[in-house]
């Protein structure tokens, strides 16, 4: 019943196999016919608007344009996403709201941004990548060297060269250099033992105590003349650069990594035998003034 | 193989339709979802509501500002999982509803559908009833027929534009909105979108009209999966229309019902009303097609037609595959519809839990990972979190951090944010520091949790969010 009913009301294409299998015919409507048509004159419009054919070597460009700003002039190309999105980084709604903001926090002083939750965190942010461009090849991308030692850790409590605001912003702007001199060939190894287990006592490791006094009168008197960077109580000065050798942190000798005494005590020897040679460069001219301030802001955070 | 007796085509010019117009229940069902949905969409973003903060709309999807108003309920962007509920519960409701009584988006909630209705009825309201509108299209062009297709035209734009321009005012704010796009000041997304929507509307509903369900709309076509025996479709009664020897026209020796059904002939009088008030422009008595949106106007049409003749009515009317087969009518109570009923409360019951349990400011803590930890000068541990709160009120929120479930001695340290103000709305990310002297260095983390303490005055209880401390292997 259902078949006769649907052959009323749809046409057979008129084959039929078998005898009796046929097949509908739903013509498309004609519309749609042109709607391909169109879609046709669309994928034209496209090829001349938009780089679309490869030849050879290269590609038919489009008659399309980006236009943006690089190396101070501006350049106009062929259109492409790359450029859109350079455009956009220059010219974007989004990079001009930031911009507006940068300028903000730039004239701000650092007591205003520490004491501004939004500006805290728009300048840890902005210094977050700053810092991962510039710093953190030396310093580790958290502000922590993969292993002691190698740089400075900026987010311990401990601050070579001093902590506050204006010493850290000098370091990054002026850049620093870590001197102590080598004691191998000038003291000899007994001695540089003697030392290293004074060293070590400071900061409350268990030593040789005959050696450890004998180490006081190296690092005390004229002989070794530590005292004189690392100041008599052993607290360093920071104008010098000298590390406190009287606290848990290790900037240089990896006395928490070593296994056991004797290995503390090495690791100690090593550092007075040799010496201590680094730099950190000066930052000015090749950061702006407001990079500068942004992670000025930023280390200080870090380490507080 | 038999040769083809004809040449068949592959395309073919539309037919066009110009439905009649009928009354009747469903008619009159129609019309009243048309003006609650007309009601509604034109004008729910006039509607004004009163807030402590934020836009004064009820129903406002600020885009720039990332936040849906809807009445009292503020939807921010943490909440987009309410989106995959809601589009669940639109999607069971589908099942639920297609599986048991067949097509009725379609035929009564579908907006091509209602704007298509509206159409029509403007098109009747100028040219007239059926016999008019084809007798206008038919006669050659001057004056009168350029006036009144023009006319038909002029209309279909206006109420396009209407609903193109109201669409554009739930994401801003109405009465400014639409005085900036008169005078020529609002965002260039305004008008593009009000221009795409008037053209989508005055296309689809002016011209495509059924081409828009019969070739476009995915639903009509995944449709037939949602349907079994049982489903309601509208369908003529075949047995009682057609008797022994089919239908027959009214007249001659066929007049009653009972000079009929002695002749053998049926109860359908093949008048056709039934085929030209179809806005598909299907005859019904072929039985299901995929082109029907069961609209029930053809139900409409018979019904008036049996009652005129004295007739019961029905010969056209809702029922099933099954009842059309002989069968038994089904019970409603069947598996599939306990089932998709069953899925349909669990999900509204999740929904409206979430939505009334929306928390009043968001708070999360993410340890900072690298490094894992500090060693301090005085021996101490410190690990290192970013801590994200979202004002969710409508009122300035001053919150306290502590922490919860650390050894003694243990510090948390904020900066100078220990306790912060948000203004309604604001987003915070704040840095947090834990330091302890740890007993042990047994390279294990700790569980603890920091809790967010709102002031006491808010009335809102504390929120903790679960972390670790690392202590590293000595």
């Amino acid at each position: 019943m259902v078949e006769q009913n649907r052959g009323k009301a749809v046409q057979t294409t008129g084959h039929a196999w078998d005898g009796d299998l046929q097949e509908f015919n739903n013509p498309l409507p004609r519309w749609w016919l042109w709607s391909f048509y169109a879609t046709v004159i669309f994928a034209i419009i496209y090829w001349v608007w938009y780089p679309a054919w490869p030849i050879a070597s290269s590609f038919t460009k489009g008659i399309g344009t980006v236009t943006y700003q690089s190396g101070g002039k501006e350049v106009t190309t062929h259109w492409n996403t790359r450029g859109e999105l350079i455009e956009e980084m220059q010219r974007g709604s989004e990079t001009l709201k930031q911009q507006a903001y940068l300028e903000k926090v730039a004239a701000a002083s650092y007591d205003e941004i520490a004491n501004d939750p939004e500006m805290s965190a728009f300048t840890q942010s902005m210094a977050k990548v700053l810092f991962a461009d510039n710093c953190a090849a030396c310093h580790g991308i958290g502000g922590t060297p993969a292993k002691i030692g190698q740089y400075p850790n900026l987010r311990d409590d401990a601050w070579l060269w001093g902590g506050e605001i204006v010493q850290i912003q000098h370091t990054i702007e002026a850049g620093r250099t870590g001197f102590m001199p080598a004691f191998g060939s000038v003291l000899g190894e007994d001695k540089i033992e003697q030392l290293a287990n004074y060293v070590l006592s400071l900061s409350g490791h268990e030593v040789d105590a005959t050696k450890a006094d004998a180490g006081r009168a190296i690092f005390q008197g004229t002989e070794g003349g530590c005292h004189y960077c690392h100041t008599p109580s052993g607290k360093g000065l920071a104008s010098q650069g000298a590390a406190n050798l009287t606290d848990a942190i290790w900037t240089v000798a990896d006395v928490p990594g070593a296994s056991d005494d004797k290995a503390r005590i090495q690791a100690v020897e090593a550092v007075i035998a040799n010496g201590v040679q680094r730099q950190m460069p000066a930052w000015q001219g090749r950061l702006n003034d407001t990079e500068i301030k942004l992670l000025t802001a930023y280390v200080h955070s870090l380490g507080s | 193989m038999e040769q083809p007796n004809q040449q068949s085509e592959l395309y073919a010019a539309r037919t066009h339709i110009y439905p009649r117009s009928v009354s009747g229940r469903f008619r009159r069902l129609k019309w009243a979802v048309v003006i609650l949905a007309y009601g509604v969409y034109f004008l729910l973003p006039w509607l004004r509501w009163e807030r402590d903060f934020g836009d004064n709309q009820a129903v406002l999807f600020d885009l720039v500002g990332r936040k849906f108003y809807l009445f009292d309920l503020v939807v921010h962007p943490q909440d987009i999982f309410w989106l995959a509920g809601l589009l669940m519960i639109a999607a069971y409701l589908l099942f639920f509803v297609t599986g048991l009584a067949g097509r009725v988006f379609c035929g009564y909630f579908c907006f091509q559908t209602l704007w298509t209705d509206v159409y029509i009825f403007i098109e009747r309201l100028v040219q007239g009833e059926r016999p008019a509108r084809i007798r206008l299209a038919k006669q050659s062009w001057n004056a009168h027929k350029a006036l009144k297709i023009g006319l038909t035209h002029l209309l279909w734009l206006v109420m396009a534009f209407i609903t193109g321009l109201t669409f554009v005012l739930y994401w801003g704010d109405a009465p400014r909105l639409v005085v900036d796009f008169f005078t020529g000041q609002a965002p260039f997304a305004a008008y593009a979108t009000t221009m795409f929507l008037t053209t989508t509307t005055y296309v689809m509903a002016g011209v495509a009209r059924e081409q828009v369900c019969t070739y476009m709309c995915p639903y009509a076509r995944f449709q037939a999966v949602m349907f079994d025996a049982d489903t309601l479709i509208v369908s003529y009664h075949e047995t009682r229309g057609e008797g022994g020897k089919g239908r027959a026209k009214l007249g001659g020796q066929l007049k009653t019902r009972a000079q009929r059904h002695a002749a053998g002939v049926g109860d359908c009088i093949d008048c056709g009303y039934c085929v030209q008030v179809c806005p598909t422009g299907i005859d019904i008595r072929n039985g299901l097609q995929i082109q029907c949106i069961s609209c029930a106007l053809c139900i409409d049409a018979c019904d008036n037609i049996m009652d005129s003749l004295g007739w019961e009515r029905g010969l056209i009317g809702y029922s099933s595959q099954r009842v059309e087969d002989g069968g038994k009518k089904a019970r409603l109570l069947r598996p599939k519809v306990i089932g998709y009923a069953a899925i349909l409360v669990l999900a509204v019951g999740l929904l409206g839990w979430s939505v009334s349990n929306q928390a009043p400011f968001d708070f999360v803590v993410a340890q900072v990972r690298q490094p894992i930890y500090t060693q301090l000068s005085d021996g101490r541990i410190q690990n290192s979190y970013e801590i994200k709160v979202n004002n969710k009120t409508d009122k300035t929120l001053t919150l306290r951090f502590t922490a919860q479930g650390l050894p003694a001695g243990a510090e948390l340290d904020l900066g100078r944010f220990s306790e912060v103000s948000l203004h309604p709305e604001q987003r915070l990310r704040l840095a947090a520091k834990v330091r302890v002297m740890p007993t042990r260095f047994d390279g294990q983390s700790h569980p603890f949790d920091v809790v967010a303490v709102p002031e006491d005055a808010s009335g809102l209880s504390p929120v903790p969010h679960p972390s670790v401390f690392y202590v590293p292997e000595r």
